[in-house]
């Protein structure tokens, strides 16, 4: 007989599994959604140091579009953005919409 | 074999830690138990321990880095009272459901308001439901013997949970009474070296404590949590016996004093236990089948063994020193539990005494067995809740 789940658990919830969150996608969370306009981009990084979670990927020192696993379309990224002579390079927009 | 030496219930609980000699301690100071901790933090200063004193701000902090402490792989203790508990209850939640073994003398004393200092059991009550194992000691003794225990009880790899040890406020924790030491060297080897369960100090396996668990497994995780409880008194027995073998002095899951024959008997908790147990001598030498039941493991509490101890008797007298308004006592509502499955459930009376230090006079447990006696003959009960004690 197969034994109940909750037999089966680590006692106290602890986490064995170093760097599990990376499989809990929260980006379904999101009501709002950033946009990258790659045109505008002045490549500062603003956005990847501003992310409070790791949704701002950079490859070779480039950033390039979003991870939109994680992101829970926080604005931070946009708020921060600099964008080229006034124009914003992140922009939010409703999720979905 | 220790010495023999005349102690407060507060002085013999902070020896039993200074022989423990716990990796971590942190506390903030309340009545009545800022002497016990102010003795041991003595030890510490006079290097007679090598425990981390961790001075902090409030007992929030001061469980909050007992917490932190413990699941770094530390043996930890502490202690409170009243409000200070009162403070820790979101950590206490904590502290149990990560089956972090922390060992925390409680001084019992009344919760505000209004505001009081002296001894009633609100304040332990209070936190039945957090999880942790509660022992309640009716002697400075008992209160020493339940400390030492609870860290070989907490710890067993069966159960890792934390464990508070009850003893009365000033009744117990400030009067000098006769209590036998173990030597040092016994204690150590009782308790034994401490063995940390996934410690967050073990760097090469890192781990995550405290994680966020919604609604796909969190009731899972809480059956679990009542898993290890029903586990605790097989550890209690075990441990106890241990114990007994090392000291002569026997402990179990409660305490009966002639009880065996009783007719009708009396529940009741710590100090008061002491006071009844005379009374209940008186009327045995009159011819009263009279007996006492007093709890020493209240959580988990021990329904099934403490319904077949009770099972015999015509009257039972539960006496709470601690209330719930619109409710019925706490230690009441748990013998209901317990009956709760007998046939023929025998009358029960729940009566309220001694709130904030009220004294527990002999002529109240007389007063309780005389209405017990009325009860037993004609098996009709008058007022199931009442208080005893109260001034005119």
């Amino acid at each position: 007989m197969k034994e109940p789940l909750w037999k089966t658990l680590t006692p106290g919830s602890v986490i064995l599994e170093p760097g599990s969150s990376a499989k809990f996608k929260t980006g379904s969370w999101r009501s709002m959604r950033p946009r990258w306009i790659e045109e505008n981009c002045i490549q500062c990084l603003f956005c990847w140091i501003y992310c409070p979670d790791m949704s701002v990927i950079v490859e070779d020192g480039k950033r390039k579009d979003f991870n939109y696993d994680y992101c829970k379309g926080c604005g931070i990224c946009a708020l921060e953005c600099p964008g080229k002579k006034g124009n914003k390079a992140i922009v939010m927009e409703k999720e979905g919409g | 074999m220790g010495k023999i030496v005349a102690v407060t219930g507060n002085e013999a609980v902070a020896e039993s830690l200074r022989q423990v000699n716990p990796d971590v301690c942190a506390a903030y100071p309340i009545t009545p138990a800022t002497d016990l901790m102010q003795r041991f933090s003595s030890f510490i200063s006079d290097g007679k321990v090598d425990t981390e004193m961790v001075l902090v701000e409030s007992e929030h902090s001061a469980m909050s880095a007992c917490i932190g402490a413990a699941a770094a792989g530390g043996r930890v203790a502490t202690a409170t009272s009243s409000q200070g508990l009162a403070l820790m209850w979101e950590m206490l939640f904590i502290a149990a459901g990560d089956r972090l073994p922390i060992v925390m003398p409680v001084v019992n004393r009344a919760l505000s308001a209004p505001l009081n200092i002296h001894g009633d059991h609100s304040d332990t009550m209070g936190a039945r439901d957090s999880g942790w194992i509660q022992l309640y000691s009716e002697t400075a003794q008992e209160a020493y013997d339940n400390a030492i225990q609870a860290f070989r009880i907490g710890e067993h790899p069966d159960i890792r949970l934390p464990v508070m040890v009850c003893m009365d406020g000033f009744i117990v924790s400030h009067s000098i009474e006769r209590v036998e030491y173990l030597e040092d060297a016994e204690v150590r080897n009782f308790v034994g070296e401490y063995m940390p369960v996934n410690p967050l100090l073990d760097i090469d396996n890192p781990k995550s404590y405290g994680p966020l668990i919604l609604t796909d497994l969190y009731h899972e995780y809480k059956r679990a949590q009542h898993e290890v409880m029903t586990r605790v008194k097989n550890v209690v027995l075990e441990v106890a016996a241990d114990f007994e073998k090392l000291s002569g002095r026997k402990y179990g899951l409660f305490e009966t004093y002639r009880l065996d024959d009783a007719e009708i008997a009396i529940v009741i908790l710590n100090s008061a236990a002491g006071t009844t147990k005379d009374v209940v001598d008186s009327y045995r030498s009159k011819g009263i089948k009279a007996g006492l039941l007093k709890p020493r493991m209240f959580r988990p509490f021990p329904y099934e063994e403490v319904a077949a101890a009770l099972s015999h008797l015509k009257a039972i007298a539960v006496l709470d020193r601690a209330d719930s308004f619109g409710g019925y006592g706490p230690l009441f509502s748990e013998i209901c539990g317990a009956v709760m499955s007998m046939d023929g459930k025998p009358p029960m009376i729940n009566r309220i005494y001694g709130l904030g230090g009220r004294d527990y006079m002999p002529n109240q447990a007389e007063k309780v067995l005389d209405e017990l006696v009325g009860i037993a003959e004609t098996g009709k009960v008058h007022t199931l809740k009442d208080y005893i004690g109260l001034r005119e």
